[in-house]
């Protein structure tokens, strides 16, 4: 089965989550696999990397909370070496203005009646919607438009999960599923803090403000994922998110995978119209029969395979997929913890939000779409050293936070702009954490351009392109390229830009690697 | 010179004029035009018969500005050619023209053309339909630029027996020597002229493409070196008859775009259209071929074939039958015409497997409109090999000077 001179079966471009979670179950399954990955250390952009001399932090994704419990337990992620620092973090609302609202805890506090009633309802419902979804995530989605027995039986298993919930329920799924998350939330909620930080989770990552359009599908994906991850709730790894790389490295090698860092594929190798192996930037040429891009859909088609090797229609396709990123990562090294007014010692240690109402998001938002960012932005903060310290010199500490709405393309630039952006952005934390700025010893801004350049993804959208109902499930990528597959025999995708997303979940490196265990049995 | 009318104003003259325009409105004597791609162009000067048989004895002169070109230059002009048409463009070498079809991802053909290669990585591409956008999107991943610059080129066909003759009394010395698809460039006067041994009637013939500024002054000269060779303006409907004898096809009549056809299965694909050996397989990837390839090993369910049609009442339309009690419907007639020069009623029709395999008969149901009373007749049909008329004289350089 292996091409002559390499020995390999299969080789996987980029060794992010999904490549190397792909990696070790094609290994498992016997198959000869070589991991190559462009940066200096596995992971993607799943990697903890020192910002300012003696602090770390998870570059990109800094929660493990998404993640299948199934997944860990088939890697056997604990044996190689995966710990957890903190478990069930608390989501704290951020408010200058009241006690601050804490959910993700049992009972959640500070809730405002009505919606202290209303809430539980709310979760109980949205978490049978999302439990209906997320079987879907577990297997290649059906294509449509071809006569086969599988495929059918993918789209009836769809329907019936749904006809499933019963007749109101069902009826619920289907009128609220195209909808965006402010109405929804103006339906079941009065409080605007409850309901910005509700309406965070939607938008969170994604090209959405509330009010647009498939923001309740971006929320049930988040819940369907969270909702198979176990009972660890919102996670922090020890060690940051390149501790999780590591294990799922550890998993694959233990496995008969090998891996190769500091290796960047230039080209996938074609010949008799299949995948034949690939070239690195140094020249060299490996052979192997089956090559599986863990790059975006862009980057592995129109980059490394090439518009000439597929058809213009397709090509035309992912051209126009949306992978414009719109979230930021901001990370401060600070001297001292910082202190968020009016939050307990142990909510100091939480996931924060700034997301007041869903009016302040949806303002956020709206800076972005003319090519700026908001002076008010919505953020998710971490302060990973309160749990893990190794991660900063003794008694200091790091910020972690993801600014939602920093725009791709910046008007002006971003050089010009990065100072002007993180100075703002301080000092939008200073409102809630008064005296954080005195803290600061370094500061780096990852804008959806560096997290382009720095991970190689097009566009900087930490999911490979936009989540939405055109490029979702049986269309993701793109028509053509759905079940993992590309239009050239041999080549397959294992991304984020797959079936089911992005976030640190596995899921595509997994149902890529059953595809094509299924397709290409052992010889 | 072109009386396009002044931006703003588009409305009153909603089809463009092309730069022969005054000297067609001279020759018409039955005033029929018709729109052909945004411009007024003749359907009919005098009498169809003249004008073919001036294609088929004599020079008829078409003005066939209308044509869609663009420009297709750059450093991956030639990759980007390959990618986009099914035949093998590197056999396309400087100073020749080939004949070719695109597809969409699919394998069905979206329009069929011409290449010409003028010089190495700069390339001519003249179609039947506006085709920017396809040319465009099939351009991401190239360095090419691609131009359109159908108002940029005036155009004449010079077709006919004694077309050569003609060509060489304007002062076109050496145009003999052009081989079939061969391109030339020659001076006439102050303009540059370049020359096409090409053409849409399958005899002797050029196409001559020209700065418009240039246009009036060449159709006169062409007029007045006609003399006894007997030089003629023709329109649409005679160069309709020649081309079907010679077998060409004409997107819309005998094929839908793939890109404006609104029902599944109307479609065509180059092998059903007959134009195998416009695809080649061996050349590398290009847009449909994956298609093509499972096609071609499952076999066509239908192709487009010459039908020789008994009696002289052309075959417009009709539908066709295996059998003469017309229980079995294996196809229809996309183009039908009485052929004058071989004296065959001929058609171009789309047959269902295994029905389009030489010398197989079928049935053509004719209907026959006499005096205001509908006649049907079913009418012995065989399929021939095209094209029906090929004459020597369409290959043999240099050409007799008749």
């Amino acid at each position: 089965m292996s091409a002559v001179g390499s020995g390999y079966d299969i080789v996987v471009i980029g060794a992010g989550h999904n490549g190397l979670v792909c990696a070790a179950y094609l290994a498992k399954a016997g198959r000869k696999v070589l991991v190559l990955e462009a940066g200096l250390c596995v992971g993607g952009a799943a990697i903890t990397q020192e910002f300012s001399p003696g602090y770390r932090v998870s570059s990109v994704a800094h929660l493990l909370h998404l993640m299948p419990e199934f997944l860990w337990r088939e890697l056997g992620l604990s044996q190689h070496g995966l710990e957890l620092a903190a478990t069930a973090l608390p989501t704290v609302a951020l408010s200058s203005e009241r006690e601050p609202l804490v959910l993700g805890t049992d009972p959640p506090q500070g809730l405002l009646e009505p919606d202290g009633s209303a809430y539980a309802g709310y979760q109980a419902r949205m978490a049978g919607f999302a439990a209906t979804l997320q079987p879907l995530f577990e297997r290649p989605p059906p294509r449509l438009g071809t006569e086969a027995f599988a495929d059918r039986a993918g789209l009836l298993r769809l329907g019936w999960q749904i006809r499933r919930l019963g007749r109101p329920r069902m009826r619920e799924l289907l009128r609220i599923g195209a909808m965006n998350v402010y109405d929804l939330l103006q339906e079941h909620f009065s409080d605007p803090g409850l309901q910005g930080a509700l309406a965070f989770d939607a938008v969170l990552g994604t090209n959405y403000g509330p009010r647009s359009p498939g923001t309740v599908l971006t929320l049930l994906c988040r819940l369907a994922a969270q909702g198979a991850s176990g009972s660890g709730g919102l996670m922090l790894p020890r060690g940051g998110l390149g501790a999780l790389s590591a294990a799922l490295a550890g998993a694959a090698t233990a496995a008969g995978a090998e891996i190769r860092t500091a290796a960047t594929v230039e080209r996938v190798l074609v010949q008799d119209d299949r995948a034949h192996g690939v070239q690195l930037r140094s020249g060299e040429q490996i052979r192997a029969d089956t090559v599986v891009s863990n790059a975006d859909p862009k980057s592995s088609l129109l980059g490394l395979l090439g518009a000439e090797h597929l058809d213009t229609g397709f090509v035309r396709r992912v051209h126009h997929l949306r992978t414009h990123g719109l979230a930021a990562k901001l990370h401060l090294a600070l001297k001292g913890p910082p202190r968020f007014s009016a939050l307990s010692a142990v909510l100091q240690g939480g996931r924060l939000l700034i997301a007041p109402s869903m009016q302040y998001l949806e303002r956020a938002f709206n800076s972005s779409k003319y090519g700026e960012y908001s002076a008010a932005p919505a953020m998710e903060i971490i302060v990973p050293t309160l749990h893990d310290p190794a991660l900063a010199p003794r008694g200091a500490h790091v910020l972690s936070a993801i600014v939602q709405y920093v725009p791709y393309r910046l008007g002006g630039g971003w050089d010009a702009g990065r100072q002007r952006c993180i100075e703002a952005l301080i000092a939008a934390l200073e409102t809630h954490a008064p005296g954080i700025s005195g803290l600061v010893q370094g500061a780096e801004l990852l804008t959806p351009l560096d997290i382009e350049q720095r991970f190689h993804i097009h566009g900087g959208h930490w999911h490979h392109g936009e989540l939405a109902f055109d490029q979702f499930f049986m269309v993701r990528p793109v028509p053509g390229a759905a079940q993992y597959s590309t239009p050239l025999a041999g080549l397959y995708l294992c991304g984020a830009g797959a079936h089911p997303g992005g976030g640190v979940m596995g899921y595509a490196g997994r149902n890529a690697a059953r595809r094509i265990l299924s397709l290409r049995p052992a010889a | 010179m072109n009386a396009n009318p002044p931006p703003g104003t588009h409305f009153q003259q909603p089809l463009l004029r092309t730069p022969f325009h005054e000297r067609s409105r001279v020759f018409s004597q039955v005033d029929s035009f018709v729109p052909w791609a945004g411009y007024t162009t003749v359907d009919v000067f005098t009498t169809v018969e003249q004008e073919y048989f001036a294609i088929r004895n004599a020079a008829s002169l078409y003005d066939l500005t209308p044509m869609v070109k663009y420009r297709i230059s750059g450093p991956d002009a030639l990759r980007y050619l390959n990618r986009l048409v099914t035949r093998d463009v590197a056999r396309i070498k400087p100073g020749r023209v080939g004949y070719c079809v695109w597809c969409n991802d699919a394998g069905h053909v979206i329009d069929d053309g011409t290449i010409f290669c003028l010089a190495a990585g700069e390339y001519r591409l003249c179609t039947a339909e506006r085709q920017l956008d396809w040319l465009l999107d099939s351009a991401i991943g190239f360095d090419v630029q691609v131009a359109e610059v159908t108002e940029q080129i005036a155009a004449l066909a010079l077709q006919g027996p004694t077309s050569c003759a003609v060509l060489r009394r304007c002062g076109l010395s050496g145009v003999e020597k052009l081989k079939p698809f061969e391109i030339g460039q020659f001076q006439a006067g102050p303009h540059a002229l370049m020359v096409s041994r090409t053409g849409f009637t399958g005899d002797l013939g050029y196409e001559l493409w020209m700065d418009p500024a240039a246009a009036e002054t060449q159709w006169d000269a062409l007029m007045a070196a006609g003399g006894t060779r007997g030089v003629r303006p023709i329109g649409s409907r005679a160069l309709n008859i020649a081309r079907i004898e010679a077998g060409f096809l004409l997107p819309n009549l005998d094929f839908v775009s793939a890109e404006h056809t609104l029902r599944t299965g109307r479609d065509r694909s180059p092998l059903e259209l007959g134009l195998a050996w416009l695809v080649d397989f061996g050349k590398g990837h290009f847009t449909g071929r994956r298609s093509l390839w499972q096609e071609q090993r499952r076999g066509v369910a239908r192709q487009l074939v010459g039908l020789d049609v008994e009696g002289n009442k052309p075959a417009h339309n009709a539908l066709l039958y295996s059998e003469r009690a017309g229980q079995q419907e294996v196809g229809s007639v996309m183009s039908a015409t009485w052929s004058p020069i071989c004296k065959r009623n001929i058609a171009l029709a789309m047959l269902a497997s295994p029905h389009f395999r030489i010398g197989t008969a079928v049935w053509a149901d004719i209907y026959l409109n006499r005096e205001l009373v509908w006649e049907r007749r079913m009418a012995r049909a065989v399929v021939v090999e095209r094209p029906f008329y090929s004459p020597e004289r369409r290959r043999a350089t240099p050409p007799a000077d008749y």
